[in-house]
């Protein structure tokens, strides 16, 4: 919870003691081009000892350039980094790590099938002529994991036993063993249950009391308000403001993001419930989720939240039939659906899965191929396809959603993630279903598409379509649906409008503390 | 809430856990391996019910046969097992051991000492393998590519070397070469089992040595679990392929080295087919073709699977087509049950 709790422990006037303070790294005027594009323009960036800085930016503003030439993946075009005082010019990304900076991206480095010592030491591993000497190795392992106060992590279990958040804390113990001082955190909460987020924050906040540099990089901006205390904005490849968290408003730095005032954040588009047009009865999964019932309308938004595990996303594709279905029923238009997607793509379901590289996108396929992928027969005459007709009506959808791209034929993979995400979307609306389930829709991409999202779901419910909105962002539900369901364990636990919640009483119902238990056991 | 994270997402966990993970692994072959031996046991002792003398599989000969028979395929597999866990392929293998019994026949033939023989088929694996991880790490192409052409390659040298004639050496292998696969019964009684077999376990150990024990071993499963996570973590990813490949080649040689004692030839023809019994063997025995598993024990029973049920069917005077059926069946069975165990494991049962 963003309070003021004892553990962030900022003094009063603590910016102009800290900014005596020699900066531990030091960027200066940083330029990098790629071909004709300018993707950093003499960007300056700086971060001292125990501070927390938060580089925050739009998706293609220059964070990924700058912070990949940061760890040797690239070299500036010009400009010069210090680290320590000391001329600080990377190789490649294990010499960064060498000279002490550390990476923890989104998509964890890690080797799944190795334990977490192994993990931890791989690449260096103390040994005598070759021969691994775990007792030494254990002790080091220990020492890092007491560092970040989890001793509890068991240094024998293979990582792809740990929780995403457990499979963080092995990254960063990593980055301790190599003495690492500076550590950027690249998007780290963006898979994490809120719980998780919560640990992660200790974490930084014991890195930041021993003195290390940290670069916090989040689309959250509550969440960048909560654990850090100076940010630099950037905006196409510049930095355009720096300063301190506090006393700067959440408004202040969207305008600096998107350079112009965005007055909303959520944009809405004006919808009216109608009649139901899709049932669940008591449907089942395998393990989870367990008789779940509910009902969606013509043009209402149904959010769907809980913490990771509760069975958001398999309640979701359960009722798609992408998983299987153990027993319930699925009522679309009132008749009855065969558990398996294609019987639901027929009754009018669409579905945009959360994981955009795996599973919601053919990667390496052209925008047109995924954008009409469900839906060929409008294009299709005696089995052949037309590409004229087809191109045409995907290059209409692509202006309607405003996809960013060089043509039709261009491939997905080459889209930035915000781009890739509308793809998906004009999937499913190409299809023309009357209910879309959205799955964390809006995962991974900055603000100004967000809004965009957003915008289109507004708008497709005010097209009176029904649509589910899985999200673990509690605000955005909060902000965009009609209603909004809590899950935990695999159950749905509670169904109200959204008026009838806020951020707290999501929470408190997702862990499974809620006045209405209470009520409950009264009544 | 309490300040300890939840270490898992799914599961009861623990040491008792992976525990019971590792083991289980090269375990499920050991079972599968008894079980397919009582089970040819029984059949051929039904089968000869009328006539007791006749049923002769569960005895300590077959024991011994099936062993030797093993051997070749056994102790090229434990190279397959080390190029699997790292992530790689080779389908070489075959027609390297081929041309390295081809080689030392060569050698023999032309009245070389039988040491430097020996020394050359050895050497010609180790050149193969070599080469074969320095292709993949110099082109970057996949190793199934790559060892696909090299493959072809070893054979064409073998033939180009044997001038298109298995090269016979008439008795001029010295008998000691040739023992080490042609005696069905030890050398001498304390051995139980014929040298090829006692070669194979004493390699079995140097290997799990290596893979566990190690730096080199520790770089070898991360290579093949995320090759980009252990070159960020400053693991030399092509360092360790090429000594992959090349330490895969030196098991190759001395597989050939064991072929060539069982027929006293050098026949390069010999190698077609062998790199799917090989691969079948580490397959069988748990290993991943995704990398980062991999078991030295589920290897060497794998190898004795397939042994087992090809001297199981010719005693039961099955025809050679059944064989090959009942051994294409048992590899798609193994696999199956590897992965139900494997998604049994995840879901914490």
């Amino acid at each position: 919870m963003p309070d003021d709790s004892p553990s962030t422990e900022l003094p009063s006037g603590g910016s102009s003691g800290s900014s005596a303070q020699a900066a531990l790294l030091e960027m200066r005027g940083i330029s990098k081009n790629f071909g004709a594009t300018r993707a950093l323009n003499d960007v300056s960036f700086s971060v001292r000892p125990g501070e927390v800085m938060s580089l925050i930016g739009e998706n293609g503003a220059g964070k990924s350039t700058l912070m990949k030439i940061l760890s040797g993946a690239i070299a500036p075009d010009d400009g010069e980094m210090t680290l320590d005082g000391q001329n600080y010019r990377p190789a490649n990304p294990h010499d960064a790590r060498l000279l002490g900076v550390a990476m923890i991206y989104q998509e964890l480095n890690l080797a799944a099938d190795l334990s977490v010592e192994d993990n931890i030491m791989l690449g260096q591993e103390s040994n005598r002529f070759g021969f691994l000497r775990r007792g030494e190795q254990r002790e080091q392992v220990r020492r890092a994991l007491d560092m970040l106060g989890h001793p509890e992590l068991k240094p024998e279990t293979p990582v792809d036993r740990l929780s995403v958040g457990a499979q963080q804390l092995v990254e960063i113990a990593r980055a301790l063993v190599m003495d690492a001082r500076v550590i950027v955190f690249d998007e780290p909460t963006s898979s994490l249950a809120r719980h998780d987020v919560e640990h992660l924050f200790k974490v930084v906040n014991r890195l930041k009391k021993s003195g290390i540099a940290i670069i916090y990089i989040s689309h959250f901006l509550e969440e960048v308000r909560e654990i850090c205390d100076h940010y630099t904005v950037l905006r196409d490849g510049r930095s355009v403001g720096t300063g301190t968290l506090i006393g700067t408003s959440e408004e202040d730095i969207v305008t600096l993001m998107v350079g112009r005032s965005v007055d909303e954040l959520f944009p809405s588009v004006p919808h009216t419930p109608g009649e139901v047009v899709l049932s669940v009865q008591l449907l089942s999964g395998v393990s989870i989720p367990q008789d779940v019932s509910l009902n969606v309308r013509r043009g209402e938004i149904l959010g769907i939240t809980g913490l990771v595990g509760a069975g958001r996303t398999e309640f979701l594709r359960c009722l798609f039939a992408l998983d299987r279905v153990t027993s319930g029923k699925v009522l679309i238009h009132g008749a009855s659906s065969r558990h398996h997607p294609h019987a639901r793509i027929r009754a009018g379901l669409g579905f945009v899965s959360e994981d955009r590289k795996e599973e919601g996108l053919a990667q390496g396929r052209s925008i047109a191929d995924n954008l009409t992928l469900s839906r060929l027969a409008p294009y299709s005459s005696g089995g052949l396809l037309s590409l004229t007709r087809r191109e045409e009506s995907v290059r209409n959808w692509m202006s309607k959603l405003q996809v960013k791209a060089a043509s039709p034929r261009q491939s997905v993979t080459e889209l930035s993630g915000g781009n890739q995400q509308k793809v998906a979307i004009a999937r499913v609306l190409h299809q023309d279903a009357d209910v879309l389930l959205l799955d964390e829709p809006t995962r991974g991409i900055d603000v100004g598409t967000k809004a965009e999202i957003y915008r289109l779901i507004g708008q497709a419910a005010a097209d009176n379509k029904a649509i589910i909105f899985v999200s673990s962002y509690f605000t955005e539900l909060l902000a965009v649906c009609d209603r909004i369901a809590v899950m935990a364990r695999g159950h749905l636990r509670d169904v109200r409008s959204a008026s009838e919640w806020d951020e707290e009483s999501i929470l408190q119902m997702a862990i499974g503390l809620s006045d209405n238990d209470l009520d409950d056991s009264e009544t | 809430m309490n300040g300890n994270i939840d270490q898992h997402a799914v599961g009861p966990s623990g040491p008792r856990l992976q525990h019971v993970r590792r083991i289980g692994t090269a375990l499920g072959p050991c079972i599968g391996l008894v079980v397919l031996f009582l089970l040819f046991s029984a059949c051929d002792m039904w089968q000869n019910r009328h006539d007791p003398e006749n049923a002769n599989f569960f005895t300590m000969y077959t024991v011994q046969q099936l062993l030797r028979d093993a051997a070749p395929v056994g102790i090229a597999a434990l190279g397959m097992t080390v190029i699997i866990i790292a992530g790689g392929i080779d389908l070489s293998a075959g027609t390297a051991m081929a041309l390295g019994a081809t080689v030392t026949a060569w050698f023999i033939r032309e009245d070389y000492h039988v040491v430097v023989a020996l020394m050359a088929g050895i050497g010609t694996g180790c050149f193969c393998g070599f080469l074969n991880g320095t292709l993949i790490s110099v082109l970057r192409v996949v190793p199934f590519i790559v060892t696909l052409g090299t493959m072809s390659i070893f054979l064409g040298t073998g033939w180009l070397l044997a001038d298109n004639t298995p090269i016979r050496t008439d008795g001029k292998a010295p008998q000691w070469v040739l023992s080490l696969q042609q005696e069905i019964q030890p050398v001498h009684d304390w051995m139980l089992f014929g040298r090829g077999v006692w070669l194979m376990l004493g390699l079995a150990v140097i290997v799990a040595i290596i893979l566990h024990l190690t730096v080199f071993g520790r770089h070898i499963f991360a290579i093949g679990s995320s090759e980009s996570t252990a070159r960020l973590c400053g693991v030399n990813v092509n360092f360790v392929r090429v000594a992959v490949y090349t330490l895969a080649g030196l098991f190759v040689g001395i597989a050939g080295i064991l072929q060539f004692g069982t027929i006293g030839s050098g026949d390069p023809q010999q190698g077609i087919g062998k790199e799917l019994r090989i691969i079948a063997a580490v397959v069988i025995g748990g290993g991943s073709l995704n990398g980062g598993r991999g078991s030295i024990v589920g290897t060497l029973a794998g190898a004795c699977i397939m042994e087992v049920i090809l001297t199981g069917c010719v005693s039961l005077g099955l025809s050679s087509t059944w064989r090959d059926v009942i051994l294409g069946l048992l590899i798609v069975i193994a696999v199956t049950l590897d992965q139900i165990r494997q998604r049994r494991l995840m879901a914490g049962e």
